[in-house]
Formats: C-alpha cells, sequence, structure tokens
C-alpha cells in the first residue's frame, strides 16, 4: 500500500484521479475530471502550469475553442483560471519516478522538494506531451559544435530566459516550431538564411508558411536537407544537401552555408516511456497508446491525451481529447468490453481512435485522421460491417493539417461487428 | 628482418617512394607520398621484430594536411615561474591516473591539460570497455599490463567512487566445424595471456543467458573477466582525487614548446606561462610523438586511428546484458574492425567502434559510413540492435605506434621525461597497472636527481562520488533531499537528474562549470531528448552558481558559446 504522503499540497494518499502533465492536455482532463465528480491530483513536473503553451509567445490559439486569436499563456490562463474553481489538487515541482499497476488501480511515486511519496489512484491519464527529435536522430554528421538547437529549445531560450541564441542561422525542417521560429528569431534581429525541408512539402501549417517565412521573405527550401555541421566550438557552417525521393542524400549537390546556427524542426516524438512501463501498447503509426474513443489505453484504467496520444497541430484539439480522458477517466469504472478496431486503408496516415467499445450504447465518437500524402478532390468513407456510416467530400487534404470527425453510431451500427473501416480516395498531388 | 630486406619490402610499396632507415634503435622511413594508406603500410612494414627498435614516420605526406593542434583561447600568466617537481602532460585516462598514484608523495604537481575540460579526447571517446586480455601478442606491454590492470579494477573503482560492472564479453560462431579450432586457441592462448578463466560456451548455454543474440550462434568463447566502465567519469575521478591530494590540475593549458639543455628539459612554454619542472610525464595520447619531439626525444611516431561508437536509447538497454560480439574466420585480410555491442553502466547500449585510419589527429567529426558499416556488422551479433534506436554517436582517435604497443619508458635522448606513449586499446584497462609503473619511475627519476621524495602522509585513496538520487531507494532518497531540497528538483527528465546533483558537479575538486562539463559528471543531457529540455535549465543554473550573465555559459571551450545576450524585450527587462 500507499506510504503516508509528506507533501503539504497532497492532502491524501489515494485520488479517484492522477493526471501526470500540467499542459493543455493534462488541464483540461483535470478540470472534466473533477467536473465529473472525481478527486483529482494533477502533477506537474516545472515550477509552473501550461506545459510548451508557457514558451509560444504567439497567438493564434483557441481559435476553434475561444473563436480568438489568444498566444499561448493566455490560452493556458484560460485553463488554469478555470481550475481554481475546482476541488483539483495542484503539485508543481513534482516528477513522477515510477508507476505500478495495482489490484484496485495504481500506485505513483512522486520526487519533489519535500521528498519522495507514493499516492494511489483507480485511474491514471498521461499527458506527457512529445519530445523534439534531435540533430542525430535525424543523422546529422560532423563536429559537435554548440550553436545547434532544436526549435522548441531555442524557443526557450528567446522567449523564457530572453536571450538570443543565434544571429545568422539555417533551419532544418518546415514543422510549425520552426516556422514560428524563424519569425521569431528575424523579429529578434537574427538573419534566418532559409528553412530546409526534406520532404517535397511543407511539413508545417499552412497559416504559418504565410504569416512566419513569406511575410519576412524568408526562403523555403523543398527537397533539400542539412547532412553535416562545421565548426570544432560554436557552428561556423552546414552542408546543405539536396534529397531524392526516398529523402537520401544526393551526392555532389553539397552546398556550403556560413551560419552559427542551425535550429531544427524535424518531428515530435510521443513521450510514452511511463506509458510503456506500465504495459501500455503503443500505435506504431501514431507512436502513441492504442486507444478505444474514451482515450483509454490498452492498460483498463490508463488514458491518454494530448501530443503524448498523437501529435497535434492545434492546441484546441489537444484540450478536446483531455477533456474526453478526463471524463472517462472519472467515470472509469472496471468492466470488460468487446471492442470493434478502427482500420484505415494506406492513402490514411491515422485514425484516433484505434478502436470503438461496443457496450450496447448510442454515442458520438470524435475521430483525428491525416492523409498520408497531399490528395485533391478525395472521398472519405466510413463503414461499420457492411453499412456506410459517413461519406465525406474533401476539396483537399494534406498530411500537416489534421482532420477531426464525429460520428455518430447508434447501439446498432455496433453489433456484431468486427472493424469500422476507414477509406479514403482521391487524386494524389 | 634486415634493413636492406625491409627496403626490398618498401620498394613494392606506392611505386617505391618509400626509403628506409636505421639508428639509434630507430627505423626511419622517409619519402614524399599523397597515398595515407601507403605510408602506413610502408612503416607497418618497416616495424622490427626487437621491442626497442621503433618506426619514425618522417615521410611529407603531399594528400592532405592535418589541421595545426587545437590550442585554448585563453592566453595568461597564470602559471608563470612555476617549478613542480613533476609536470604531467595531459588530462586523459593515462595523466589523470599517474597523478593520483604520484599524490602519494609529497610532491609538488602539476598536471596541464589542453582542452576544457578532461577526458576530452580518447579517454572520452571510447567504448569503456575493461578488457580481459586475450589476443594480445606474447611478450607485449599491452599484454603486461592487461591483466594487471584488470585486476585492479574492482578496487580502484570502489576507492575513487566509480561503478564497475565485470559484466563478461561473448564472442559468437556461426560456423559450428570451428569449434575444435577455437578450442584449442582459447587453451593457447591461455597459456600465452594466463587468462584461465576464460571458456567455450554452448550455444544453448549462451542462448540462455543472452537470448537476443544472434540465434545463429553455435557456440561462443566467453570471458568472464570483462567488464565496462564509464571512461570519462573514472578520468575524472582519477583527477579528483588527485586534486583532493595535493595536485593541481591546470585546463585549458597547451604545452606550446620547451627547452632542452644539456639533455634535460629545463623550460616548458605554455599559454598561460613558462613552468620550469624537474621532471616531465608525457601523457599527451596522439600528440604524445610532438611531445616527444619538443623534448628532444621522439624515437616514435604515433599515426592515429578514428573510431565511432553509436549510443542506444535505455530502452533498448534490456536486449543485452554483456560485451558481445562476432567472429567469422574468413580470408579477407582487410583490417575490419567492427568493434562490439556493450552494455554500459549507464544502461544503454554502444555499438563500436570501428577502425579507420588518419591523418588528422584532432578531428572527430562523425561519418555516416562509419555507423553504417559497424551496424552491418554488428547486426550480425544481435538484430535488436536498430539505427533507429540511436540517441547519439561520437568519433575519437586513438594513438597507435606502428609497433601497436605502449610506450612506457624513461627519455631515451632526454634525461628527465618519462614516456606514456601509444596508449590505446586495451589503454583503459591498462591505466591503472601503468600509473603505479610511471609512478616508481618517476620517484627513482627524482631520487635520482637529489631530490628526496617523502610520503604524503594525508594521502586519501578514497573520493566520496556525487550521490546518483535515481539509483537510491525511496526512503534513502527522501532522507537526502530532506538534507537538500535540491536533490529533489528534476531538472534532466531523461536521466532522472536533480538540481542538488548538478550543483554538486558545480562544488567538485576540478569544477568545469560548462554544459558538457556538467554533463559529463551528472548526465543532464546524456538522455534521449539529447538536453532539448533541460539544457535551458542547466544553462540557467550555472549562471546562478557562477555569478555570470546566461551569455557567458560555454558549452565547452571558451569559443563555443550559446548564447548572444539578451533579446529586444531581455534586454528591456534587465534595464
Amino acid at each position: 500500500m500507499s506510504s503516508e504522503p509528506n507533501r503539504a499540497n497532497i492532502k491524501k494518499s489515494y485520488y479517484d484521479v492522477i493526471v501526470i502533465g500540467g499542459g493543455p492536455a493534462g488541464l483540461a482532463a483535470a478540470i472534466e475530471a473533477d467536473k465529473n465528480g472525481a478527486s483529482v491530483l494533477l502533477v506537474e513536473r516545472e515550477q509552473r502550469l501550461g506545459g510548451i503553451l508557457k514558451q509560444c509567445i504567439h497567438d493564434g490559439f483557441g481559435l476553434v475553442r475561444f473563436k480568438e486569436k489568444l498566444s499561448g499563456p493566455e490560452y493556458a490562463e484560460r485553463f488554469t483560471d478555470m481550475l481554481k474553481d475546482t476541488d483539483v489538487e495542484i503539485t508543481v515541482l513534482t516528477f513522477v519516478t515510477a508507476a505500478h499497476r495495482t489490484s484496485s488501480g495504481f500506485d505513483i511515486t512522486l520526487v519533489s522538494r519535500d521528498g519522495v511519496c507514493t499516492v494511489s489512484s483507480k485511474s491514471l491519464i498521461l499527458a506527457t506531451g512529445c519530445r523534439e527529435r534531435t540533430a542525430k536522430q535525424v543523422f546529422i554528421h560532423g563536429t559537435r559544435p554548440s550553436g545547434i538547437f532544436t526549435a522548441g529549445t531555442a524557443q526557450n531560450f528567446t522567449n523564457i530566459l530572453g536571450q538570443l541564441p543565434c544571429k545568422k542561422c539555417v533551419i532544418l525542417g518546415s514543422g510549425d516550431i520552426g516556422l514560428i521560429m524563424a519569425r521569431r528569431l528575424t523579429l529578434e534581429g537574427a538573419e534566418v538564411i532559409g528553412v530546409y525541408e526534406a520532404k517535397p512539402t511543407p511539413s508545417g501549417l499552412t497559416r504559418n508558411i504565410h504569416q512566419c517565412l513569406h511575410d519576412f521573405g524568408i526562403p523555403l527550401y523543398l527537397s533539400k536537407t542539412v547532412t553535416r555541421v562545421f565548426g570544432s566550438d560554436r557552428l561556423t557552417a552546414v552542408e546543405i544537401s539536396s534529397v531524392d525521393k526516398n529523402m537520401t542524400p544526393i551526392p555532389g549537390t553539397e552546398e556550403k552555408i556560413e551560419c552559427d546556427g542551425l535550429i531544427l524542426s524535424v518531428g515530435l516524438i510521443p513521450e510514452n516511456e511511463l506509458a510503456e512501463d506500465l504495459g501500455v501498447e503503443i500505435d506504431p503509426k501514431t507512436k502513441g497508446p492504442l486507444c478505444d474513443e474514451n482515450l483509454m489505453t490498452s492498460v483498463p484504467g490508463i488514458f491518454s491525451c494530448g501530443n503524448a496520444l498523437h501529435v497535434n497541430d492545434l492546441v484546441d484539439y489537444v484540450s478536446e481529447s483531455g477533456e474526453t480522458a478526463g471524463k472517462a477517466a472519472a467515470l472509469y469504472s472496471q468492466k470488460n468490453y468487446a471492442y470493434a478496431a478502427v482500420n484505415a486503408n494506406s492513402d490514411i496516415s491515422y485514425v484516433v481512435p484505434e478502436k470503438i467499445t461496443l457496450d450496447g450504447m448510442d454515442k458520438d465518437v470524435i475521430f483525428y485522421f491525416r492523409s498520408r500524402e497531399i490528395m485533391n478532390a478525395c472521398t472519405l468513407t466510413v463503414k461499420a460491417g457492411d453499412k456506410e456510416l459517413l461519406k465525406k467530400k474533401y476539396a483537399f487534404l494534406r498530411p500537416p493539417e489534421m482532420e477531426r470527425l464525429k460520428i455518430r453510431f447508434s447501439a446498432d451500427d455496433l453489433k456484431d461487428i468486427g472493424e469500422i473501416e476507414f477509406l479514403l480516395e482521391g487524386e494524389k498531388v | 628482418m634486415n634493413i636492406k630486406s625491409v627496403q626490398k619490402k618498401l620498394d613494392k610499396i606506392d611505386g617505391g617512394s618509400f626509403k628506409v632507415s636505421e639508428a639509434d634503435n630507430m627505423r626511419i622511413v622517409t619519402g614524399t607520398s599523397g597515398d595515407w594508406n601507403a605510408i602506413i603500410s610502408a612503416c607497418q612494414a618497416a616495424v622490427s621484430s626487437d621491442k626497442n627498435i621503433h618506426v619514425v614516420n618522417k615521410v611529407k605526406f603531399t594528400g592532405g594536411q592535418d589541421a595545426p593542434m587545437r590550442v585554448p583561447e585563453i592566453c595568461d600568466n597564470s602559471l608563470e615561474g612555476e617549478e613542480p617537481d613533476v609536470l604531467i602532460i595531459g588530462g586523459g585516462i593515462s595523466g589523470a591516473s599517474i597523478a593520483r598514484e604520484m599524490s602519494k608523495h609529497k610532491l609538488n604537481i602539476l598536471l596541464v591539460e589542453k582542452e576544457s575540460d578532461l577526458a576530452m579526447q580518447a579517454s572520452g571517446r571510447n567504448d569503456g570497455e575493461v578488457h580481459p586480455g586475450v589476443d594480445l601478442s606474447k611478450g607485449s606491454l599491452k599484454q603486461h599490463y592487461v591483466l594487471l590492470g584488470n585486476r585492479m579494477y574492482g578496487d580502484v573503482c570502489r576507492d575513487l567512487g566509480v561503478p564497475f560492472e565485470r559484466c563478461g564479453q561473448y564472442v559468437g560462431f556461426t560456423q559450428k566445424s570451428l569449434k575444435p579450432v577455437i578450442a584449442a586457441y582459447v587453451l593457447m592462448r591461455k597459456n600465452i595471456d594466463g587468462v584461465k578463466d576464460t571458456v567455450l560456451l554452448s550455444g544453448e548455454e549462451l542462448h540462455k543467458r543472452e537470448p537476443n543474440l544472434n540465434k545463429d550462434f553455435k557456440f561462443a568463447i566467453y570471458n568472464p573477466s570483462a567488464g565496462c566502465v564509464c571512461p570519462y567519469g573514472l578520468t575524472i575521478a582519477y583527477a579528483e582525487n588527485a586534486v583532493q591530494n595535493g595536485v593541481r590540475v591546470s585546463l585549458n593549458t597547451a604545452v606550446l614548446g620547451m627547452k632542452v639543455k644539456s639533455e634535460k628539459i629545463t623550460e616548458v612554454v605554455t599559454n598561460r606561462g613558462t613552468v620550469y619542472p624537474k621532471i616531465v610525464i608525457n601523457a599527451a595520447g596522439v600528440f604524445a610523438d610532438n611531445i616527444a619531439e619538443m623534448a628532444h626525444d621522439m624515437f616514435f611516431s604515433i599515426h592515429p586511428r578514428r573510431g565511432t561508437n553509436s549510443i542506444l536509447d535505455k530502452k533498448a538497454g534490456k536486449y543485452i546484458h554483456c560485451i558481445s560480439s562476432i567472429k567469422k574466420l574468413t580470408n579477407n585480410k582487410s583490417h575490419t574492425k567492427g568493434g562490439g555491442i556493450l552494455h554500459t553502466v549507464h544502461g544503454n547500449l554502444l555499438v563500436g567502434p570501428d577502425a579507420v585510419e588518419t591523418w588528422e589527429k584532432e578531428n572527430v567529426a562523425t561519418n555516416p559510413e562509419s555507423i553504417d558499416n559497424v551496424f552491418n556488422k554488428q547486426r550480425e551479433t544481435s538484430d535488436k540492435i536498430s539505427k533507429r534506436d540511436i540517441i547519439t554517436y561520437f568519433t575519437g582517435v586513438r594513438a597507435p605506434t606502428f609497433e601497436e604497443d605502449f610506450i612506457i619508458e624513461k627519455g631515451r635522448n632526454t634525461a628527465n621525461i618519462i614516456h606514456c606513449a601509444g596508449i590505446q586499446s586495451p589503454g583503459l584497462t591498462t591505466a591503472p597497472a601503468v600509473a603505479l609503473d610511471i609512478e616508481k619511475m618517476a620517484v627513482e627519476m627524482l631520487t635520482g636527481m637529489g631530490i628526496s621524495v617523502r610520503t604524503n602522509t594525508e594521502f586519501n585513496p578514497k573520493r566520496e562520488p556525487i550521490p546518483v538520487l535515481r539509483n537510491m531507494s525511496d526512503e534513502e532518497r527522501s532522507k537526502k533531499i530532506l538534507e537538500n531540497p535540491d536533490y529533489g528538483e528534476i531538472v534532466c527528465r531523461c536521466e532522472e537528474v536533480s538540481k542538488g546533483e548538478i550543483i554538486d558537479a558545480l562544488k567538485s575538486p576540478i569544477c568545469v562549470p560548462t554544459v558538457d562539463g556538467i554533463k559529463k559528471r551528472v548526465r543532464p543531457g546524456m538522455g534521449r531528448c539529447q538536453g532539448g529540455f533541460c539544457s535551458p535549465a542547466v544553462v540557467k543554473i550555472i549562471a546562478e552558481f557562477t555569478g555570470k550573465n546566461l551569455s557567458d555559459v560555454r558549452k565547452s571551450s571558451e569559443s563555443s558559446v550559446i548564447l548572444y545576450g539578451g533579446t529586444k524585450e531581455g534586454e528591456a527587462d534587465e534595464q
């Protein structure tokens, strides 16, 4: 059993729901779990709630949810304000070092400035966010100078510590944070030589390509990547190579560009080390837990949301998934359900959730999906067995832009079916 | 082989570009060539069976140019006029272990290292294997020291508070028909090397112990005495213990020249002033021949050889718990070293290293080919290794002589120098034993100069390590946090490093207040995010502790600037 907690702000040794991570997903999950009558503990490893939103001082957050353009900190504040009216207990500067399954739920070991303690819960929400892919993970070779930053780290240095991380830089990868940092560094007086993208199409949102690059005259180079870095102390130059269809550098196309900074926006990886320790099954497509429509993972009682579940491009949907998980975790009771798998054809890169519970009830299910490639004039068909549940036309679909669908399932739809199929058809560009 | 026969062999290399002459126990190879591999072949062909005779490479290489030695930017007089009894050149495993053993004596000892930290070259860029001592040539110094060193590891690491695991080494074979030959070979090696605990294991036994090694391994050589250690951790620990016992360590200090008078070094010029040592110990790694040359005592040559290792995510650590590699007997004679797979003391897997000859002593830039070659080979050791699990990779440069053996001896032409040169694998394993012998040689040399060497009665061989909170039980950890709440504030999430541990590193006997210095000591940034999350926090803690501006914190060297000062708003805030 759990030992006596010794933290002043952890009042109990048992909570219905423990939420790990105080970013947008965890905040929404905690509030929603509280609304549904659960006692909730929210655990945050940093000093302040808000997660990565704290360093996102640009606007554009909350357009879907609040119909307003908020900055990251403003968006987070909406939720921290709501949190004040709840009974959610919050512990900051607290790190989860271990989590175990017990017969009645979970034991979580927490480390903070007050010591080590163990708290128990009925259900667990993993809102642990994601991390950035590093230079070595995209096989950039050469020396190991200073001046190579992932975009998020550069953003932290710039916006939280108020320090300029480079004066003349190359940005590799057209992910959203890379585009945002291209603009941010330009505004701070740094020269951004260009954004280089190994893929033949940009990875970030179209609005960011316009607002962050075009408006500032920053060039975007496609099918090019950084293959080598130079400089034994601070970065002095990078080598850019063109890549073929398989994204393999083409010998002979190397070009050396002098710069003192290399900012990487080459992908985000959901953080699921804790989930894996708990035996949660991971979907190789999303790199997040395989979930049902309540965002419950393969381990009963463990729920996942936000960027730990799959990498989102809008915070609004992160919050939405937090709410789904929060409500379900609060209402969770140990029952065994049958499931119908959600399958998709190869033109869809992933669909979340990956399965639907067959509990004999009518329900609305929110799905998130991405196309694998840019497609025009496409049609999505969703079928439950032989029955067509939905047919939707899209003028175009782009992998960087996640699609959201709400589908109504009647109890009847889900009777005696093995799978739900997502079929996407259209012209590939 | 006499010198004429050697010349005949040389005449067949690179169109006869090379000449060899013999004098003063040296075989000097001269000529001009644009082919580095030809130069290596020529010098290797000139190696004598007489262990006292060394090959010196004086060939003019026209195929490329090695950059001048990296010299720190700092230029001051902090060491001007110093008269140490012992000057140790080089802060790698050799220099650091020698410094610690010398600190048992009441002497004025100064260790200089040109980089911003210890273990910055080969000692910080190797696989950390503590070798069992098989397959070394009979009568070599390597063979002599490797057994002594290996046996000392348990005690040395306990005294210095450094993790060491005697995890054992398996060399697997896929060809069953080789078993009798290998059995005979193992028996022979037992007699030659004195490694008595080597055994042959059946495939079944091997797979029971290490189920993720190649299923086709029919049998394996098992060396239970092999182990692994953190090579830079041990180097730092040795140097810290030396400092605790009175040695002074001067980082960012390069030896630029020497004055030799009547066969004695009288002055050593550095970027931080001229020092006047009684004796000099040359532990300068790839630059050991350059130091020897400055001392008018160059009777050997170093030919740099690169090796690249990859580190895999701790998630992959569960697959293999030992040191393992594959051995194939083929007709391919080319030197295709592909290293092995090693479970590090920190729980990662390390894959490598390879071996590539180079004329560049300090070029540690990595190349994709090295990683691909090593992975192609080691996938046959275990198919569980995947390039997708790589979190980082690094290249080191070994410092072999053409004889491929160590040089551990007093100067031949210069009276007050001791060389600890040609140190390459298994140099990490041998270091504890070599240091003891160099200590004896140095004491003898000083005594011979009429200097009385007294015992340092305050010598304490124990070094208290920085506590590693993540390895503690909850009770122990809680107790530590109650004593110092900083131990409860996790800064690096991947490696679970607390603020308290970082501050401990800043308070350690050899404070290196840089991001890399802290990373090497307590590991923030060593994990899968490679410092993405924690580096701003680490920079901040260093700045707060040292009282510097954020923009004054460096990655490693003085020129490795991280931040260029306040942003527009940041500056406004400061005003």
